[in-house]
């Protein structure tokens, strides 16, 4: 069954200063949408603001999946609506492992938990993360491809029907980032997961592979277009576009 | 504590050393210095709120052990029940008894003198004064020389005495090159009472002695317990405090580090709510050199309860070559809750390394929005989160029984007030 994450006209604010001024997305299963655009576009913002963290403020707009309105949902009722963040910071969360945050994951949502531990065991193979670090506390003494991979291996489990993953290709290795953006890219297939990556480069796309690209610039986005547009970054930089913007 | 309670302690049982102990503990107790909270240890704490005189002596159970209270801890090396301050039932198990293991009321044990009231010594604290003068009956366990004791020795300390004063005592002597470890479970019915339990540890040279106590006691319960641990040359004494229970519990812990290179490690986790105070005052006393003493103290706050840390590293002149820290983290889950966090140093010797760390604060927002992400309810993760914060504590105990219990106290804690 396809879905769609739908962000229409949506306008949030920082400590009182306004970021986003008006972000229109449309995204269905099985899609990949990159978000490109310089330090300060509001690339973080927008993947705060979707997924609700708190000290963010939306101005306006709308946000929904299959035409059900997330923002006024807590940011566990988004996950649990198929929603998924992969942070570029993952936080540290003593004494809870990863193993530990899926089964009561799944447990809230309704889904057998039981089922958990062997999942986490293939995902941990597939993306190549030891397994002895899954008994460690969250991302504690991670190294940052280690983290991304977590961060990976904990989408491929829960399985959402939309990630939006912020900047997953920072501090990490080649390795790490190609094993992270081929699991993801395999998600698209194997349960039609549709993807916001957020970037600010080019290198995550050679692996993930976008159907659209959005370059946001001063909290629009000022320009959107198929995937020669990172290309086309890659070569122009930002600039050309913040000021068309 | 009226003279007729003095007349009471004097007209009490045991052997003839022990009623001089306790006739000297009256005088003292008669002597000392009332505790009030212009006195620097007594400073925030709720002394003020508690009359002594409105405490009567304790007599026979109103209501019995209830089951569990050994928490299903599996196959100890042996059992102890303590009923309002009185040793009810003990046994070992009869390999250890064989190899010269001692366990039982003092009035019932050879030489038991050597033991009580040696550690503590004459306390300046009124309050652990009133156990020499008023405790009856002193459980003593002795572990002989160079004898390992596999599996933790468990003391049940009952009490059920509404309105009374109840004065439990643990005296627990490592010989040299022993190891044991001792779980005490301390609870009480749901009436008020007054709870003056005094422990004294000491781990002789190249011992290893293991304490946990599980203060789980009734809400309207005051206690104000003593334990004093001291540890001689090249021993271990590792010291894990879980409190949970009570009105008001106050937990005084000193650490004497007296042999060179011995080594104390004291760990607690508590978690008040409603209006419950706990209170705790340690110190960490190097008068050795070449010792290590490392104290890790972690406890939330809820509703509008209040806990007080308040921790003193005193190394002395001559404790060269000395490591101590300190570390207090608190957790508050409510504006109204309060964390007091209080560490000291006074050192007297220029080659140590010390430190002290604390902080108090809310849950960390980046945390539970965190685990919210991933589809966890908020109070579910704040569970997590706070479970998990007790987790490097948790680790300490000794038996996995005490963890799952842990985990159930605190557990309740959350699911119960939010």
């Amino acid at each position: 069954m396809s879905s769609v994450l739908e962000i229409k006209g949506l306008r949030a604010a920082v400590g009182g200063k306004e970021i986003l001024h008006g972000i229109d997305l449309r995204i269905a299963s099985g899609e990949v949408h990159a978000v490109m655009g310089p330090n300060g576009a509001g690339k973080s913002t927008l993947s705060s603001v979707i997924m609700g963290k708190p000290g963010y403020e939306v101005l306006g707009g709308t946000v929904t999946l299959d035409g059900q309105d997330l923002l006024s949902l807590a940011p566990w009722e988004r996950a649990q609506a198929g929603l998924f963040l992969g942070m570029q910071y993952p936080t540290e969360v003593a004494g809870v492992g990863v193993v530990d945050l899926l089964v009561e994951a799944a447990r809230s949502a309704g889904r057998d938990p039981s089922a958990v531990p062997a999942a986490v065991a293939a995902e941990a193979e597939r993306i190549g993360l030891d397994v002895k670090l899954l008994l460690r506390s969250l991302n504690v003494d991670l190294s940052g491809g280690e983290k991304k991979r977590n961060e990976t291996l904990q989408l491929a489990v829960l399985r959402p029907k939309f990630a939006i993953l912020d900047e997953i290709d920072s501090g990490l290795d080649i390795d790490a980032l190609r094993a992270v953006a081929q699991r993801v890219e395999a998600a698209t297939e194997e349960f039609g997961l549709g993807v916001l990556a957020i970037t600010h480069y080019h290198r995550l796309l050679d692996e993930l592979k976008p159907d659209v690209v959005h370059i946001l610039a001063r909290g629009v986005i000022v320009t959107s277009g198929g995937p020669e547009l990172a290309g086309q970054v890659e070569v122009d930089g930002y600039a050309a576009f913040a000021a068309a913007g | 504590m009226s003279s007729q309670t003095f007349a009471a302690s004097a007209a009490l049982d045991g052997p003839d050393w022990f009623r001089q102990f306790r006739q000297a503990g009256t005088e003292a107790f008669a002597a000392a210095t009332r505790p009030d909270t212009d006195q620097e240890i007594w400073r925030y704490s709720r002394i003020a709120d508690l009359d002594l005189d409105g405490f009567g002596p304790a007599g026979s159970l109103v209501l019995p052990v209830p089951d569990g209270l050994d928490a299903d801890l599996a196959d100890p090396a042996g059992v102890a029940v303590v009923e309002n301050g009185r040793v009810a039932r003990c046994r070992l198990s009869p390999e250890l008894a064989a190899k010269g293991v001692r366990f039982g009321s003092a009035a019932g044990l050879d030489h038991a003198e050597q033991y009580v009231g040696q550690v503590i010594g004459r306390s300046e604290d009124a309050l652990a004064v009133a156990n020499d003068a008023f405790g009856s009956d002193p459980l003593v366990l002795v572990v002989p020389r160079g004898v390992t004791v596999g599996r933790p020795i468990v003391v049940v300390d009952w009490a059920s005495a509404p309105g009374a004063a109840v004065f439990s005592r643990l005296v627990v002597r490592a010989e040299a090159g022993s190891s044991v470890s001792v779980v005490h479970l301390q609870r009480s019915d749901s009436e008020r009472c007054w709870l003056a339990p005094v422990v004294e540890l000491s781990a002789a040279n190249d011992a290893r002695l293991g304490y946990t106590v599980l203060q789980d006691l009734g809400r309207a319960a005051w206690q104000t317990a003593t334990l004093v641990a001291e540890a001689h040359q090249q021993s271990t004494v590792d010291v894990v405090a879980a409190a949970f229970g009570g009105e008001y519990a106050r937990l005084r812990l000193d650490l004497r580090m007296l042999g060179r290179g011995a080594s104390g490690n004291l760990a607690a986790l508590y978690f008040a709510d409603g209006e419950q105070m706990f209170d705790f005052r340690t110190l960490q006393d190097h008068r050795a050199p070449d010792c290590r003493s490392d104290l890790l103290f972690k406890g939330v706050v809820d509703d509008r309860s209040h806990s007080v840390y308040s921790g003193m590293i005193h190394v002395r002149p001559e404790a060269r070559g000395t490591n101590a820290f300190q570390t207090n983290r608190n957790i508050k889950l409510s504006d109204e809750a309060w964390a007091d966090s209080v560490p000291n140093l006074q050192i007297e010797n220029n080659d140590v390394r010390c430190s002290h760390a604390s902080t108090v604060g809310p849950i960390d927002e980046e945390q539970r929005f965190y685990l919210e992400s991933r589809g966890v309810p908020t109070r579910r993760a704040e569970q997590l989160i706070v479970s998990g914060f007790f987790d490097d504590v948790a680790a300490r105990l000794p038996a996995d029984e005490l963890r799952t219990r842990i985990a159930a106290l605190v557990g309740a804690k959350l699911g119960e007030q939010r």
